[in-house]
């Protein structure tokens, strides 16, 4: 247990490894020398003020970003999806980039859903659904002009839909053309006589995708099996409509979509989404890189409460020294720049120093001296 | 003797615009000729190469300040432009001002009430969201005012304002000539020009149109004398040449009144040159280039890129005191030392400052003289000149000396170096260690140093520097020195520790009951390893293995822990009671027994330890001879039926799967299509059954022999290599899944089409020792030269991330309140990771809270 002499000293987590370790029953004498003991080591290893933790985290990153592989691929297990891993998807979060190449979601549902119940059905009702899908056959009659459209009638139960309910729907997204219902089909025909059949056969394929069902841009769904739950795995995300739903474990589910978090939950999950999403890719290269450098990025990247890429417009675009953006990238569109509002460059960062063989404002660069005049 | 020390340092830098004014005011010359040269060589007066402009021959002195080559920065001089040109890097801000501005009365389009409000919305964003936000807000306005067409001050119609790329503008298709927009330039009050972002104490708007041109000086443009005496001039000189001649041109012209037209012709191709001139890379524009067709090199070819002032020569410098040469091994190294050859060591030099205490000390230095090991090259006299020590010189300068002089003396062993392997990746990449001058060429490290350098000895060069001053070396010795550096910051455990032949040796040593031999030859043993306390040595005509690693630890080091094959292995008061050494406790990463030395008894001891453990293990193998043959994986028949047992299985299985699905009987996988599912099962399969054989080698092979050992000791290889030495290779893949490319619908010319059976996609069911079939060879080829591509693709683009992630991070630091902020201040984390723990600090990242408990 935590002395509360040490509460404000230590942090938190140590405090909390020190709860569970001793037993309730130890002896306050004994308590305290553990505590002094654990402060001691604590005050050890902690940063030196100065430290250039950026740069280290930099390294610490960057370093193990040679050995990783570029595969863009994975296949984890058996049947699970393609997933982007290795360098490139790294590339792709610190980037901030806006779309991600397999957007995904992990969706834990509440129990009874989770011991496996309606596991399938759940699955299939989530997915985006198009006309496609549920349709057996889609035909345009040349002689009379209409497309004819025969109903997979199992995938529409499955899908709680029926025949009407479908043709009122399909309706809606089609301008011009008489929609008609029947046991097992729905047949379009144009409202005017003298309908171009090139413009039947572009309905036709516009029909095809048209949504019909389900969660629209959620493209794939697969129910997995994690340790002893269901967890429903989905390529294409979308959070807002999957977290309303009532199923759903909404404090568990998320997604690989960094944006997509900001706007539904906002920017401290966003942070903790790119330090998950960063250390997923490095522990499954079999990299050990410290969570404090990931966190340190990703703070960085989410500092003003949007999320700025490592790039030349994200977080390095908001850098206030105009020598160390030129030394970036376009120094010449810097300079220019500057030139129009005299800014000025105050020099409190590492580059310009160097650029000026001046000592650098970071570990022993940082101290100076101050020196009073002794009066005469 | 008094010193004055002057240290000034530069606090800002504020860019602005050369106002006309300004250039000429800088300038000391005025050029009117584009001649640069007369007949005997000298430079012209006026010309380019006035010496006015500063001095780039040995010999001339500066006209303007008088000094010499090499003391004489340079100096600007001007040219009078005949007709105004428009500054191509400014064009867009110009487009933007005429589009927004009456063309009239030169106010903002923009309702008198308006401005007041624009502006302070403007200062608000520049407050709260810095000058980038406001940059984005100017822009926001100026595409709102692109559809004003009345002034709101003098109500004149406004016209239509285009670009015609890349320095024409046009109003209503007609072209407005430069000297019109610096007019209207001109006319825009200071106010307004806030409301662009233009600040008119640095920059008012006609600016950028020049009337003058400041031309650089001679000293940034250096002509190079060739040997058959020709002069070649710069890039910059030949492009400033043309200026200047078409400018006088231009003005011949206008003042013999010259048609319209060609005056116009003049004026556009002094636009040319101008526009070349800053930059020669522009799109629309064709390139200026030499009489060999090679582009010329201009201004902003010279700053940006990679090879670029910036980058090249202000962001990395080059450094004297620095030696590069091939590096090799020498394990009898200290860990923490550098083998100097004497080539390069009476090459590189220590500035030492003569006092009455070591004058006799360094004297000696300067009798040696220059070509004799401890002498030295150069001696500096208290005014700062340097002078070289020669045989001629040698003894007038020894007179001389006194204290205050300083002797450059040659490298000593014990001096401080940094060594140092590109590519630098981490802070590891440039460590210090002591120098050590020995014979021969090459630079030579203790081999345990390899992994954080990520160095080998195929032929790899390393750097080495001589810090010069105190600080330097200080700051190197406290901060850079390898025993500082043995944990990694980046997961916080141990990177060095022993490798290869030293994990091996000790294997050998402590394996089992450990190796026996008799006292004296363990004494012999440890002497050679450098070790002469003998006193934990039991007194017995016969010692163990384990006896003699016991003489390496300290005497009251504790530990317990578990070995490669999970053994226990227990060491009591210095005592290696039971258990093997192996990677595990002895190697890097997770090498816990060194990871508790470093922490019980501090690096310095560690090191050393280590250093002891490293020679041990290489003496032991030297002692008991070590070599390994491709009959060491050779197994006993039974194993051998039994691997083909499995392979034939496993190939039978993959054949009903086939079957299985050319009948179209498979179920698919949820989400994917039948053939992908087959493949999927297919690869399973093959896998399994490599992994089976793997285990069949494993139980089987001989554990005796030395490939066996170290595949064991965790020396070099794994199971995986024995496996593929002795029994099957096994799938080669490609991208994740098994070879498909190649002909139609087959892989290799040899197989049938459609064949889906493992040999036919790329599963070398042979083992290396047994040898590869033709068609099995190609295919490990195949995912050979895959991987070599991968490595190329992936190098250059890692490496861009690091140097984004580098210059982002950068100037974060962790101030004196705990907190990380970044250079203006802003706080990125209020704990530095949520704790303040330094993670080369920590064990792994943690604070070992249980092992503390355990101590009390």
């Amino acid at each position: 247990m935590a002395v509360e002499e040490y509460k404000d000293k230590l942090p938190l987590k140590i405090q909390e490894e020190l709860n569970e370790i001793i037993p309730k029953n130890t002896a306050k004498s004994k308590l305290n020398m553990i505590n002094e003991q654990v402060y001691k080591e604590y005050m050890k290893m902690k940063v030196e003020p100065g430290e250039g933790v950026g740069l280290v985290a930099a390294e610490s990153i960057g370093e193990p970003g040679t050995q990783m592989t570029l595969n863009t691929f994975h296949f984890a297990g058996v049947a699970e999806m393609n997933v982007t891993v290795g360098l490139p998807r790294i590339i792709e979060i610190l980037d901030g980039s806006k779309a991600i190449s397999t957007p995904m979601m992990e969706i834990y549902l509440k129990s009874p859903y989770s011991k496996g119940k309606n596991i399938k059905e759940l699955a299939t009702n989530i997915k985006e659904t198009t006309l496609k899908e549920a349709a057996k056959e889609i035909s345009v009659n040349i002689s009379n002009s209409t497309i004819e459209i025969t109903l997979n009638m199992e995938k529409l139960k499955i899908l709680n839909l029926n025949v009407a309910k479908l043709a009122k729907q399909l309706n809606e997204s089609t301008k011009g053309f008489h929609v008609k219902a029947a046991d097992d089909s729905i047949s379009f025909k144009p409202r005017s006589k003298n309908t171009e059949l090139n413009e039947i056969f572009k309905l036709k394929e516009k029909l095809k995708d048209v949504y019909i069902s389900g969660i629209k841009r959620i493209k794939q769904v697969l129910p997995v099996k994690r340790g002893d739950e269901f967890v429903i795995i989905t390529a294409g995300t979308n959070l807002h409509e999957i977290l309303s739903l009532d199923f759903v474990d909404t404090t568990r589910t998320t997604c690989n979509d960094i944006y997509e978090i900001v706007e539904v939950l906002g920017i401290e999950a966003a942070r903790q989404t790119i330090i998950n999403e960063v250390s997923k890719v490095i522990d499954a290269q079999g990299l050990n890189v410290d969570i404090r450098h990931i966190m340190l990025v990703s703070d960085l990247m989410c500092h003003n409460g949007n999320i700025k890429g490592i790039t030349r417009y994200g977080v390095i675009s908001e850098k206030s020294s105009i020598l160390a953006k030129a030394s970036f990238e376009t120094p010449i569109k810097h300079i220019i720049n500057a030139s129009l509002v005299g800014e000025e460059d105050k020099l409190n960062s590492v580059i310009e120093n160097v650029m000026l063989n001046q000592p650098v404002p970071i570990g022993t660069g940082l101290p100076s001296l101050v020196s009073r005049k002794v009066p005469e | 003797m008094e010193e004055m020390f002057v240290f000034r340092q530069v606090d800002s830098i504020v860019f602005g615009m050369l106002s006309p004014k300004m250039i000429k005011k800088m300038a000391s010359a005025k050029i009117v000729t584009p001649e640069l040269y007369d007949k005997e060589g000298y430079p012209v007066d006026g010309g380019l190469m006035d010496i006015r402009l500063g001095v780039i021959d040995p010999g001339l002195t500066c006209k303007t300040c008088g000094s010499k080559l090499k003391e004489c920065v340079g100096h600007f001089g001007y040219i009078e432009l005949a007709r105004p040109i428009v500054h191509f890097k400014y064009v867009g801000v110009i487009l933007s001002l005429l589009r927004s501005t009456c063309r009239e009365c030169g106010r903002v389009l923009i309702p008198k009430n308006k401005i007041e409000s624009y502006r302070q919305a403007l200062e608000r964003i520049e407050q709260e969201e810095g000058l980038l936000e406001r940059r984005k807000k100017i822009a926001e306005i100026i595409t709102g005012l692109k559809t004003a067409n009345k002034c709101p001050h003098c109500r004149s119609r406004q016209q239509k304002i285009s670009i015609e790329k890349p320095t024409s503008f046009l109003e209503n298709e007609k072209r407005i000539s430069p000297i019109e927009i610096r007019s209207r330039l001109e006319k825009i009050p200071d106010e307004d020009c806030e409301i662009f972002g233009i600040n008119s104490k640095f920059t008012r708007p006609e600016w950028m149109i020049l009337t003058v041109m400041p031309i650089p000086p001679v000293t940034m443009r250096p002509s190079i004398t060739l040997e058959s005496g020709e002069r070649s001039e710069d890039d910059l000189t030949h492009k400033l040449g043309d200026i200047v001649r078409i400018n006088q041109r231009l003005f011949e012209n206008i003042n013999a009144g010259a048609p319209e037209i060609i005056i116009e012709d003049l004026w556009d191709l002094l636009q040319y040159h101008i526009t070349t001139f800053f930059d020669n890379e522009v799109a629309q524009l064709p390139v200026a280039r030499h009489r060999s067709g090679q582009p010329l090199k201009t201004l902003t070819a010279r700053i940006k890129s990679k090879e670029g002032r910036i980058r090249h020569n202000l962001a990395g410098k080059r450094t004297n005191f620095s030696a590069r040469t091939v590096i090799s091994p020498d394990p009898m190294l200290d860990l923490d030392e550098v083998a100097v050859p004497f080539e390069i060591a009476m090459k590189l030099t220590v500035p030492e400052r003569i006092t009455k205490w070591n004058a006799e000390y360094l004297k000696s230095f300067v009798e040696k003289g220059p070509n004799k090991y401890p002498g030295s090259n150069y001696i500096v006299r208290p005014d700062g000149k340097k002078k070289k020590i020669t045989d001629e010189t040698k003894e007038q300068l020894l007179e001389e000396l006194q204290p205050g002089y300083v002797v450059e003396r040659h490298l000593l062993d014990g001096d401080i170096a940094l060594f140092n392997r590109q590519p630098s990746l981490h802070r590891m990449s440039m460590m210090c260690h002591k120098v050590r001058v020995l014979p021969h060429k090459t630079f030579r490290m203790n081999p345990a140093v390899c992994a954080p350098y990520n160095a080998d000895f195929d032929g790899d060069e390393m750097n080495l520097h001589i810090p010069q001053t105190e600080e330097a070396r200080a700051e190197a010795e406290i901060l850079m020195e390898v025993q500082t550096q043995l944990i990694s910051p980046r997961y916080g455990l141990s990177i060095i520790g022993c490798v290869q032949d030293s994990i091996a040796g000790n294997f050998v040593l402590t394996k089992g009951k450990g190796v026996r031999m008799p006292y004296n030859e363990a004494v012999d043993l440890l002497l050679s390893v450098r070790i002469n306390d003998f006193s934990k040595l039991p007194k017995k005509s016969i010692v163990t293995g384990h006896d003699i690693f016991s003489c390496l630890l300290p005497n009251d080091f504790d530990f317990k822990g578990k070995s490669k094959n999970d053994e226990q292995v227990i060491i009591k008061n210095g005592i290696l009671i039971e258990g093997t050494m192996d990677k595990a406790t002895l190697g890097g990463g997770s090498g816990l027994m060194l990871r508790n030395l470093h922490k019980k008894y501090g690096p310095k001891i560690t090191i050393d330890i280590l250093g002891k453990m490293f020679r041990l293990g290489i003496q032991v193998l030297l002692k008991y001879g070590f070599t390994t043959a491709i009959s060491d994986v050779e197994l006993p028949d039974v194993a051998n039926q039994k691997i083909k047992e499995s392979l034939d299985s496993a190939r039978k299985e993959v054949y009903e799967l086939i079957s299985l699905f050319e009948k179209g009987k498979l179920d698919a996988f949820p989400g994917r299509s039948i053939e992908e599912t087959l493949e999927l099962k297919i690869l399973e399969r093959l896998n399994t059954a490599r992994n089976e054989t793997g285990l069949i080698v494993a139980n089987n092979v001989d554990r005796t022999k030395p490939t066996i050992i170290m595949t064991d000791s965790g020396s070099k290889g794994g199971p995986l290599n024995l496996a593929q030495m002795s029994a099957c290779v096994g799938q080669q893949a490609m991208r994740g899944a098994r070879i498909s490319k190649g002909y139609n619908n087959r892989t290799l010319s040899c197989f049938s089409q459609g064949d889906l059976g493992p040999s036919a996609h790329g599963f070398i069911r042979h083992g290396f020792k047994e040898g590869l079939t033709p068609s099995e060879f190609f295919f490990g080829a195949m995912t050979g030269r895959d991987s070599l591509m991968d490595t190329a693709l992936r190098t250059p683009k890692s490496g861009y991330l690091y140097r984004r992630l580098a210059n982002a991070l950068q100037d974060l630091r962790v101030e004196y309140d705990d907190t990380v902020r970044d250079a203006t201040g802003r706080i990125i984390q209020f704990n530095y990771g949520e704790d303040n723990i330094d993670v080369s600090k920590s064990e792994g990242g943690n604070l070992n809270v249980k092992k503390i408990i355990e101590s009390i």
